[in-house]
């Protein structure tokens, strides 16, 4: 009797918020990133009631839980959780989000609402998350009955990982997790309407490989679906069966080994020669995973002009969105390479093209001139990646330090590069790398960020602080918003406005205020002499390294302009 | 090109607001857009009339339909054997020497007269848009005080003539 008694007690006492708790751990969820707040109290006393089941980042403002979310989740190649509250911390979150939904990253986000009675009465802390987000999210969901809670959040983890991954938000009015609750609660999944292809058409694959077969000049693109299926293994295969050509989206990179012979870079904006060209001129296109975003493909009317194309997308909606596919394959990349790969294997009559595409890469590489006494930003990309071995997670926010990092880090495995590309969000690198270290704690974690990134999220510094991640946080310090300022030069005639950013904090006080070790250099020398022991140390550090401001990113390829027509390719 | 695309969607809060929000912010022109319940609980029928340029454009907008967790099956029917009606309300302006002149009017179009008053009189009309198009011009002159359209709704009918259905857009064949 007594048990009995004491078990009824127990369910009588569990809420919406304990139903969300028990679901999150059903799910595996070990890291949370959240904020806070009034609507998500009873979440957050649950969290509480259950310590020890996850660990929980508190970071200085919801734009930087999401951000952390997204590094976490592009390393850890699972969903990053994020938790705020009604109104302005929903809202917060939407940089995140965007982000996120452009570049296909798995998020689970939950925010707390306003009470199901007051919603639509402008209560305080209201706005209409669902109204917001709905353009921006794979999907949304507001909880309307306690009892579909834990369906809820487990489509929602479902939708967010499989397929084309994406963020899911689900909106939960304060009494739905405050409400006690002691019947059967709805755990099965309805979702009729979302049945990702996951399998190729087997004679769409065969007609690729007869493609393959005639093709004198096949170059493979690579983009980021490649990472999320984790089929870089079945890539390896697949282009060393053929000696194909590599050209890499600016997601893409890692699928395949950057330093690898057949690798020729990133290609588009600031990509480079042999890769703009090999795409330019190759007869049979082979797109796995990428989205022929315009950064990459240029003037469309000059994009890959005498090529067959193929596209391997997940999405059948990215197929002949943008570029016209005559063998379209809708399917996750590693099923589709595995697919390939199980034809037989016929050797390739481009020796031609293979030499063509390495004379270039040889003749035309990626260049700057060294100073010796200012630091040129390529030479301290170049440095990081010779001191961390290539072997560092890197994140980035976005523009040119984003752009060097992404030609002179060469990535050889996949998850390890952290960017905001579709959005291309500013302060986004920093955050990210915490996310990125709690995700693989072993590996050296880079943020390269820009002066004026930095400064939009550099509040997280208290995340180092409180548990010591040994981020290394290295500004690439040209007091402008570099990327604004060449575009400026370029197509504005040297008209500065409001790209120059002279003020500044002191960078090295500022870490140290934070008690992270701060440092300050401005010469090649100080740099040799540093850097190594900062990137091989086991605290976390903020850099402030000192660039040329005159110094552009390239080669270009102008807005409007195709691939063929870069400047300031190596002369 | 106008083309009808109906969608058969899960009816959960917030569908409606999807999938107009989505096809807004690919630019997409509707023409009209009618919802409702259909035979199955829980799932109701969009039809939507849209003005796309070419048939890529098509494409996606489907494409994209499709994509939603709540939609669960898009299709073109304009190429279809269809059943396609909307239903008009025109209140026009009339004494009562002009009333018969005006049943007289509607009469063709099988509309009927269904509200009168002292100075007008409301008339509905069912039928394919370019018929309650007609009919709406025809009243027009007797000056039209209120409109009101449903949109177009639609489907396919229950026999279809023998040539391979004309699928606009297809990846998996």
């Amino acid at each position: 009797m007594k048990a009995e008694a004491s078990v009824k007690e127990q369910t009588a006492t569990k809420t919406g918020a304990d139903l969300l708790v028990e679901s999150l751990i059903e799910q595996g969820v070990d890291t949370l990133f959240g904020y806070p707040g009034g609507a998500v109290l009873p979440i957050y006393d649950a969290i509480y009631r259950a310590e020890g089941s996850f660990d929980h980042v508190l970071p200085r403002h919801e734009q930087g839980a999401i951000h952390a979310a997204e590094g976490y989740a592009r390393v850890a190649n699972r969903a990053g959780v994020v938790i705020g509250t009604s109104g302005p911390g929903a809202t917060n979150l939407v940089t995140g989000i965007a982000d996120a939904m452009m570049d296909s990253i798995p998020l689970v986000v939950f925010t707390g609402q306003v009470a199901k009675g007051v919603i639509g009465t402008d209560a305080f802390q209201e706005s209409d998350i669902m109204g917001i987000t709905t353009p921006i999210t794979k999907h949304n969901y507001q909880v309307q009955n306690i009892e579909e809670l834990p369906r809820i959040v487990k489509e929602a983890f479902h939708i967010a990982t499989t397929g084309r991954p994406g963020p899911v938000v689900v909106d939960i009015p304060k009494d739905i997790s405050s409400e006690v609750y002691a019947k059967d609660v709805i755990h099965h999944f309805h979702l009729p309407g979302y049945q990702p292809t996951l399998k190729p058409n087997p004679l769409q694959i065969t007609k690729l490989h007869d493609a393959l077969k005639q093709a004198k000049k096949p170059v493979i693109l690579t983009g980021s679906g490649i990472i999320h299926a984790g089929a870089s293994e079945e890539l390896r295969t697949f282009v060393r069966n053929y000696e194909i050509p590599v050209v890499s989206t600016l997601l893409g990179l890692g699928s395949y080994p950057g330093s690898d012979r057949l690798s020729l870079g990133m290609g588009g904006m600031h990509g480079t020669y042999a890769a703009n060209m090999a795409l330019y001129e190759c007869d049979l296109l082979i797109n796995i995973g990428a989205r022929f975003d315009d950064r990459l493909t240029g003037n469309l009317k000059h994009f890959a002009p005498t090529a067959k194309v193929a596209h391997v997308d997940i999405d059948p909606a990215e197929i002949g969105k943008n570029v016209p596919a005559s063998i379209p394959i809708v399917s996750d990349a590693k099923a589709a390479l595995k697919a390939l790969n199980n034809k037989e294997v016929t050797s390739l009559d481009h020796k031609e093209w293979l030499d063509q595409s390495w004379a270039r890469k040889a003749d035309y590489p990626l260049w700057y001139h060294q100073k010796d006494e200012d630091i040129v930003p390529q030479w301290l990309v170049k440095k990081v990646y010779d001191y961390t071995r290539g072997e560092a997670v890197v994140t980035t926010d976005v523009g040119q330090h984003q752009m060097w990092a992404a030609q002179y880090y060469h990535f050889d495995e996949p998850n390890r590069w952290v960017t905001s590309g579709g959005l291309g969000t500013m302060g986004y690198g920093f955050p990210a790398a915490i996310g990125a270290q709690l995700a693989d704690l072993e590996s050296t974690c880079v943020a390269i960020v820009g002066d004026g990134g930095f400064q939009m999220t550099l509040q997280e510094l208290s995340v180092l602080q409180e548990r010591g991640l040994p981020v290394k946080i290295i500004i690439v310090n040209n007091q402008a918003l570099g990327m604004v300022r060449q575009w400026q030069e370029k197509f504005y005639d040297g008209r500065f406005s409001s790209s120059i950013i002279d003020t500044q904090p002191d960078f090295v006080k500022l870490a140290e205020s934070y008690q992270i070790p701060g440092y300050f250099i401005d010469s090649p020398k100080t740099l040799e002499e540093v850097l190594p022991d900062i990137l091989a140390n086991d605290k976390p550090a903020v850099v402030d390294c000192r660039v040329l401001q005159s110094e552009n990113v390239y080669p270009m390829i102008a807005p409007g302009k195709g691939l063929h027509e870069m400047i300031g390719v190596k002369p | 090109m106008k083309r009808i695309v109906t969608a058969i969607v899960h009816n959960r809060s917030g569908v409606l607001n999807r999938v107009t929000g989505l096809l807004a912010k690919r630019q997409f022109n509707i023409e009209s857009i009618s919802v409702g319940r259909t035979e199955t609980e829980g799932v109701s029928k969009m039809t939507f009339v849209v003005d796309v340029e070419d048939n890529r454009k098509l494409e996606q907008l489907t494409k994209q339909l499709n994509k939603q967790i709540d939609v669960l099956k898009v299709s073109d029917i304009t190429d279809n054997a269809i059943v396609a009606r909307e239903l008009a309300l025109v209140k026009v302006i009339s004494n009562p020497q002009i009333r018969s002149e005006i049943q007289g009017i509607i009469e063709p179009f099988r509309a009927t007269i269904i509200d009168v008053s002292k100075e007008s009189v409301t008339v509905q009309v069912t039928g394919k848009s370019d018929k309650v198009d007609a009919l709406i011009e025809l009243l027009r002159p007797y000056g039209v005080k209120e409109l009101a359209r449903t949109g177009l709704t639609a489907f396919k009918r229950g026999n279809q003539p023998q040539q391979a259905e004309v699928k606009s857009y297809s990846l998996l064949n």
